[in-house]
């Protein structure tokens, strides 16, 4: 059952604000995700703060990187429930887990972040691993 | 009660009075065949109480409790149960999947 939105927004914005496009509608997520060039970041946000109050500011401040990805999108588990079961059929064969994170590259997943690599680590950790897997996978050598 | 263990009581989206381990994966040995993978819901002296839940048996797909959880650490588990009650009394370790290495 979604939560109240006037309690979840702080969660949006969070994101919002560092520069991610919030896809709310199965629509937004296609378009999000159909592109098949160039990279693309979508975190599942989610509520719990056993991880989730890691993984948004991890993100934040891994986008504060030099390198990131071309593109950067969030979607809601548990909110925004159609367009969140729209962005796992990308990555089907991993399980469903919330929040994760999912970095794209030319169309295909090629790297991700499950919610238990989250669970009991510092923002900062989560960071230290997306800015890795950015310069590995963004990074003009890595594009070329 | 053991420390890091309280009463199983609040249900609270901001998880009141929950143990330590509440809302962390953990895989949950046993002295049996059996090992657990799930979100730790609470835990205390009588019972671990997972969600989520997905089990394995030892050899079963031709994998070893550690072949399993292995595999469980990389991307995570597909629940076939939505919550469980472990007695205690079978637990043999409770240990974050978040800090299983792979061999």
């Amino acid at each position: 059952m979604p939560y109240p939105e006037l309690m979840i927004k702080p969660m949006r914005d969070e994101l919002v604000m560092a520069g991610m496009e919030e896809l709310r509608t199965v629509e937004q997520v296609e378009a999000f995700l159909s592109p098949q060039e160039g990279t693309a970041l979508l975190v599942i946000n989610s509520v719990c703060g056993c991880a989730a109050g890691q993984a948004r500011p991890g993100v934040r401040s891994a986008l504060e990187s030099a390198v990131k990805p071309d593109r950067l999108g969030t979607v809601f588990a548990g909110q925004d429930v159609e367009a969140a079961a729209r962005a796992r059929q990308y990555f089907a064969d991993i399980p469903p887990s919330s929040p994760s994170i999912a970095l794209f590259k030319d169309g295909e997943l090629a790297y991700f972040v499950p919610r238990h690599r989250i669970e009991n680590r510092s923002a900062e950790e989560v960071a230290a691993d997306l800015i890795g897997a950015f310069d590995r996978l963004c990074g003009a050598v890595a594009a070329s | 009660m053991r420390r890091g263990r309280r009463v199983l009581t609040a249900v609270g989206t901001f998880h009141q009075g929950k143990s330590d381990l509440h809302g962390i994966t953990v895989v949950v040995d046993t002295t049996g065949p059996e090992i657990f993978v799930g979100r730790c819901d609470d835990e205390d002296d009588e019972v671990v109480i997972l969600l989520d839940v997905d089990v394995h048996r030892d050899g079963d797909d031709g994998r070893s409790k550690r072949e399993y959880v292995e595999r469980a650490a990389q991307f995570g588990v597909w629940k076939k149960h939505d919550r469980m009650v472990i007695p205690r009394a079978q637990v043999v370790s409770v240990k974050p999947l978040g800090e299983v290495t792979s061999a």
